[in-house]
């Protein structure tokens, strides 16, 4: 079994998946194999053969020279005098002893999909009676215009469930890929030859091809500073909703800085997304900086592939905190690269709402859509909106 | 293990250098577990930080021959593994005789209409190639699963002529500008080295071994300037295909040293955003070290 230095080196990747790195046994493995092909045990050998082997993401690396600064201080304390080199590698992984697997992103993402589905059927009035059904239509009707922050916990779950069914129609936008079509613009040579074996040779029945289309990304970039909270939620749901339907969703967080949130949304059912991302993202209760908070998306993510073309909704009351200049520049560089920008403002739900915030006048230009988004009707109209 | 010609870090790292490719601890590391552990490496990294260069230098270096995918929006099978020449055989066709049509037909996926693109001559190149995967971000996910399959197997099956698999596989580079996340099942196959930009002293090595005209002074003061532009919080961050460009085009037009006048003159080589160089424009004495 393994022994030796095969420990510590485990240790390492148990203690990166501690801290939230996806590293599995595979990754593991290779670790210990590349230590062992460089020969070498010195810091900087193990330093990089550990991040060459373990990490796969550059927002993981920080994490990982901590966990690694820590792990090999505690290596050298521990009286472990040098690492030998005498490695008796198992030759199948399976002999690896690594305990307990996270189980993999696919498969939860299933069983979280698969427990959505069983939650809402058991939701559903079990008599049809008309009347309880009634009842429920007319219970609708109250949360459709009733503001989502002013939701009981009750209402709120139920409010969910209406979002998750909004049909949502994100615009669509041609590929450079095609596909076999009846009629099309281009030649679809492969298919016209093998149809001219039937007519010895003599290409008569031509075959077409067209460009494939599929749906824009929606990107939703959520403010969840303080009071913005309830209806950041919302839109969650709303991006759940979205994602449900098979639409590529990025999501964003922001209240002084900005935090992606994606991934979080793939794992984990709604309720628990929201509560993660309350562990996640730090300033809830912080200020607004969306000027700031946009431009760390536009130029340090590199996420702009993603952004481009993409359906981009964001959600905050434009009470910007930062400079409203840069605000509009940030804005009008979003616009540029977005296929449209919608904007839901819940202070707009107030009848005598002006957008007289400098932060909102300086980004009003550059947004397509501008509507309320405090209520279920709201969510509706923005469902609408983002419809082709 | 595949037989290389270094047996440790530093003799890799001296064979880089030699074929002017300059690289640190951290990336000939990974470098060399990629070729002993047999896997392919993910390179990611700024723009021009010189990933793709990485697979050209090793192909040199390895005596092997580079194969290069270049991935594109819409790249799919048929461009990057083989295709049938479908207009040569139209032409066959046309050309058969009826009589014997049944045995034509066989003649007609024979190897010579095969289009061979490049994961095929990679796969049948084996040991003998370093495949570059370049920019994978840009092709769509489809692709990226395409191309995980061809990875994990290094095998393909032509329904007419049959399987063909390296018997060992092809050195693999593959590089990404991360304008998208690529796929968790594909990173897992891979080793990852994200590439920084170099420190001042390297960046001057750097801009000296690949243009060698360019005098010790200059390039100095270039990797200088680069170093503090780079610090501006610019749109688009130089890379050293830029230092190297702007030493170049100085050098070109006969300076020794980078002056303001100088910078503001040929800046379009280093810096190429219109709101960028608005940004830079006021710094351009701090940026070419010439303070107050």
């Amino acid at each position: 079994m393994a022994s030796g230095p095969v420990p510590p080196l485990v240790a390492l990747g148990r203690d990166l998946r501690g801290r939230g790195l996806p590293v599995g046994t595979g990754r593991i493995l290779t670790f210990v194999q590349g230590v062992a092909a460089l020969g070498l045990t010195d810091r900087a050998s193990l330093y990089w053969a550990g991040r060459t082997t373990l990490v796969a993401n550059q927002a993981d690396l920080e994490t990982f020279d901590d966990a690694f600064d820590e792990w090999y201080r505690s290596l050298r304390e521990e009286g472990e005098p040098e690492l030998s080199l005498e490695f008796n590698l198992p030759p199948d992984p399976e002999d690896f002893e690594f305990g307990d697997e996270p189980a993999a992103d696919a498969a939860t993402g299933v069983q979280t999909a698969a427990g959505w589905q069983r939650a809402d059927e058991d939701e559903e009035p079990a008599e049809g009676e008309e009347s309880s059904l009634r009842l429920v239509a007319s219970a609708t009707e109250i949360l459709r215009t009733k503001s989502f922050a002013y939701l009981t916990d009750e209402e709120r779950h139920r409010v969910a469930k209406l979002i998750r069914e909004l049909t949502i129609q994100v615009p669509i936008e041609r590929t450079r890929r095609t596909r076999a079509a009846s009629k099309g613009s281009a030649l679809d040579v492969r298919r016209t030859l093998r149809r001219s074996l039937r007519t010895q040779g003599e290409p008569f029945d031509r075959a077409w091809r067209r460009r494939r289309t599929r749906t824009r990304p929606l990107v939703l970039i959520l403010d969840v500073s303080g009071s913005m909270a309830p209806y950041s939620r919302a839109l969650l749901q709303f991006g759940y909703a979205a994602m449900a339907a098979g639409r590529r969703v990025e999501v964003f967080c922001f209240g002084t800085r900005l935090t992606r949130v994606t991934r979080v949304l793939r794992t984990k059912d709604p309720d628990r997304a929201m509560h993660e991302i309350g562990r996640i993202v730090s300033d809830w209760e912080g200020g607004t900086r969306i000027g700031e908070s946009l431009k760390s998306l536009l130029d340090g993510w590199s996420q702009r592939a993603a952004l481009r073309g993409a359906v981009v909704v964001l959600c905050s009351d434009g009470l910007e905190r930062g400079d409203p200049e840069l605000l509009r520049t940030q804005m009008a560089r979003l616009r540029r690269l977005a296929y449209r920008v919608v904007w839901a403002n819940p202070l707009k739900g107030s009848p005598r709402y002006e957008p007289l915030a400098r932060g909102m006048a300086a980004a009003l230009p550059s947004v397509d859509v501008f509507l309320s988004g405090h209520n279920l009707e709201s969510l509706e109209a923005l469902a609408q909106a983002l419809a082709p | 293990m595949i037989d290389l010609p270094f047996s440790n870090v530093d003799e890799l790292t001296a064979g880089l250098d030699e074929h002017a490719y300059l690289a640190d601890r951290g990336l000939a590391t990974a470098i060399y577990l990629s070729l002993s552990l047999g896997k392919p490496l993910l390179l990611e990294g700024e723009a021009g930080v010189g990933k793709t260069e990485v697979a050209k230098v090793l192909s040199t270096l390895l005596y092997r021959r580079l194969i290069r995918l270049q991935c594109y929006e819409g790249i799919d099978a048929s461009q990057a593994l083989y295709e049938w020449n479908y207009s040569r055989q139209l032409i066959a066709v046309r050309a058969m005789d009826a009589a014997d049509a049944e045995k034509h037909v066989q003649d007609l996926f024979s190897p010579e209409f095969l289009v061979e693109r490049p994961l095929l001559s990679a796969i049948r190149a084996g040991a003998g190639a370093v495949l570059l995967v370049d920019e994978l971000d840009r092709a769509d996910d489809e692709f990226e699963a395409f191309l995980l399959e061809i990875l994990s197997e290094f095998a393909v099956t032509i329904p007419e002529v049959g399987r063909v698999v390296a018997e060992t596989p092809p050195a693999v580079i593959v590089t990404s500008n991360r304008t998208r996340e690529l796929h968790d099942a594909l990173k897992r196959r891979c080793l990852y080295h994200w590439i920084d930009h170099p420190d001042l002293d390297r960046e001057v090595a750097i801009v000296r071994v690949r243009a060698p005209h360019v005098s010790e002074a200059l390039a100095r003061d270039v990797a200088g300037a680069v170093e503090r532009l780079r610090a501006l919080d610019l749109a688009k961050v130089p890379g050293v295909a830029e230092t190297i460009d702007w030493a170049n085009a100085l050098a070109f037009l006969g300076a020794d040293r980078l002056d303001r006048a100088m910078a503001a003159d040929t800046l379009g080589a280093v810096v190429k955003d219109h709101e960028d160089q608005a940004l830079v424009a006021p710094h351009l004495a701090e940026v070419v070290g010439e303070d107050g």
